[in-house]
């Protein structure tokens, strides 16, 4: 079990409602490497957040964050720049799930609307929890299923398949 | 215990007598499709980091139709390595260029009622005009199917969809999508929506197609329609066997539960037209007067199939496209070409002064011809208008029918189709 992904700790980065996989990973830059296209991640909202979001930070949205389409590269780009977890009001379905099969947490968060840019939180991935430093108020988050749980401990369903294929040619 | 389509399909995959919404459980995967984009270029080289191989190549169907045809070496790359992957692996099921890949598959006979399907592409929800549960996956979880032959699936609530009365002519099952963005909202999350009622089964197949496809739109797992005599038919057509029998079997029973219902009537929609940038932002298209364009787009797996292309004609025929506007045609597959070319609805499209694109998913993803410019305005049959979807970030992209799209083509502005149709057969 990996302690450090089951606390995090970060600055936010806020965004609205619906925030889709074209402002996530836009398609004209779809056939460059994964690296290059996370440079453009969420410019047509925030230009300045590629370049400014810190190894660790938080991403935290409205209603139905990652809308769209199955580009996995929305929910990479976030990782590559150092993404510690998404916390949102509600997910689409797609991009909540290659995000934990990429090894980032995300996180229904009903109460997105009262974190300010900039904010410092705290989350405890355990026992459900998010701390906001620059207010002092602690929220109870919507705690991730025990299946998927197992997926982020193990960094991801890649990890989680090399575990399982290593255990089956034992065996 | 009375069950939904939805869970009937869920139980048979998983193994189980009966599942409930809420259950987790692991699925046996029938047929597994991804594309250029999503599959072999993001999915061969982590096969090859878990040293695995594809769990049954005569489940897996690819199709190369985001980046095609190549131009530029990025493109060319692309679909270069997704040739040389099927034919390593020894994949039969492989389109190259032959269409858009919810389409092969509806096409080519490759979907019947009962099956659990896994694609690459949140257009997948398609799939379920056929009665078979189809959900879009991403490029990871798609390699963990190509290994296991299963996934992992949250058993769906359904919501039902129930629609009555006669569509207006000039008034699409694309209208009725486009509708529901605005009415059920965009984040229908983990359900299921169900489309039924009389409406629904006067559709032809390519319209009932038009329903599930924008069931992703909806944020839906998918769209699903009970089989009948139509759906047989389309089957059939494709070269597929398929039994009578699924008709009885595959049905939500009469005592199903629902999450919701809801019942609505056709005969009273007029055409709908989603501003920019959210398909949930639709308005009746009178609503949305002189509204100047540069480009019409008729193309992607929603908006350029051979119905799509027959309406668009009847628009368009002894019309022009106005001055100063530019109408592209990308049909969903070749097959669509073929028979529009025979049946005369692409000389009429090209009279009217339609230039012709390459098949393929073209701008709809922003990948292929046809993407739009800072401050161009597009109306276009596809299923999504995001910001930065179609080109440039600063471009605006409204969507219509192809009723729509061809009328305001004529006009050069956003129009009502319906004046174009009367006495037009």
């Amino acid at each position: 079990m990996s302690g450090a992904l089951l606390t995090l700790s970060g600055r936010a980065w806020t965004f609205g409602d619906n925030i889709d996989t074209d402002a996530l990973a836009p398609g004209i830059y779809m056939k460059l490497p994964a690296q290059q296209a996370a440079q453009h991640c969420l410019e047509a909202v925030d230009p300045q957040f590629a370049s400014q979001v810190a190894p660790g930070d938080i991403v935290v949205g409205g209603a139905n964050f990652g809308l769209g389409s199955s580009r996995e590269q929305a929910a990479q780009a976030l990782k590559i720049l150092g993404v510690g977890a998404v916390l949102a009001r509600g997910f689409a379905r797609i991009f909540y799930r290659n995000a934990i099969n990429l090894g980032l947490p995300v996180l229904f968060f009903p109460a997105a609307a009262e974190i300010r840019r900039h904010d410092r939180l705290d989350i405890d991935l355990l026992l459900g929890v998010v701390n906001n430093l620059a207010t002092g108020r602690t929220y109870p988050v919507t705690p991730v299923p025990p299946h998927l749980l197992q997926l982020l401990q193990d960094g991801g369903l890649m990890p989680h398949l090399k575990k399982k294929l290593a255990g089956e040619r034992k065996s | 215990m009375a069950s939904t389509l939805a869970e009937k399909i869920i139980a048979r995959a998983s193994g189980q007598a009966g599942v409930a919404p809420g259950e987790i459980v692991t699925c046996k995967v029938d047929l597994a499709m991804f594309h250029d984009s999503s599959g072999p270029r993001r999915v061969a080289p982590r096969l090859k980091e878990l040293g695995a191989t594809v769990w049954d190549r005569s489940k897996v169907v690819v199709v190369s139709d985001h980046y095609v045809p190549a131009v530029d070496d990025a493109s060319a790359a692309i679909l270069k390595l997704t040739r040389d992957w099927v034919r390593e692996q020894g994949i039969a099921n492989f389109y190259d260029m032959q269409g858009i890949c919810h389409v092969m598959l509806a096409e080519r006979g490759h979907l019947a009622p009962g099956m659990f399907c896994a694609g690459g592409d949140s257009h997948s929800t398609m799939g379920g005009a056929f009665g078979c549960y189809m959900a879009g996956f991403g490029a990871t979880e798609m390699t963990g199917v190509m290994v296991t032959g299963e996934i992992w699936t949250r058993v769906p609530e359904t919501i039902l969809v129930h629609w009555s009365g006669d569509l207006p002519d000039g008034t699409t099952a694309k209208d009725i999508m486009l509708f529901l963005c605005r009415r059920l909202g965009m984040e229908n999350s983990f359900k299921v929506i169900e489309f039924a009622g009389p409406t629904v089964q006067r559709m032809s197949m390519m319209e009932r197609m038009v329903l599930t496809n924008m069931a992703a739109e909806l944020g839906a797992e998918t769209g699903l329609i009970a089989p009948d005599a139509i759906t047989l038919a389309a089957i059939r057509a494709g070269g597929a066997n398929v039994d009578e029998a699924v008709i009885a079997h595959w049905r939500s029973d009469v005592d199903a539960t629902y999450e919701t219902r809801h019942d609505l009537d056709a005969s009273t929609l007029a055409p709908q037209v989603a501003l920019p940038h959210s398909p949930a932002n639709s308005v009746a298209v009178t609503d949305v007067p002189g509204q100047r364009i540069d480009q019409a787009y008729i193309g992607a797996c929603v908006g350029a199939k051979l119905s799509d292309l027959r309406m668009a004609a009847r628009v368009l025929k002894g019309r022009k496209v106005a001055p100063g506007v530019r109408l592209l045609i990308a049909p969903a597959s070749a097959q669509t070409t073929n028979a529009a070319v025979a049946d005369g609805t692409l000389g009429t499209l090209l009279s009217a002064g339609a230039i012709l694109l390459p098949t393929g998913c073209g701008a709809c993803a922003g990948m292929g011809a046809g993407i739009l410019a800072a401050g161009e305005i597009c109306i276009s049959t596809t299923n999504r208008n995001f910001r930065g979807r179609m080109g440039h970030k600063d471009a605006e992209v409204f969507l219509g029918s192809p009723y729509t799209v061809a009328a305001s083509a004529c006009e050069g502005r956003i129009a009502d189709p319906r004046p174009y149709l009367q006495g037009v057969a």
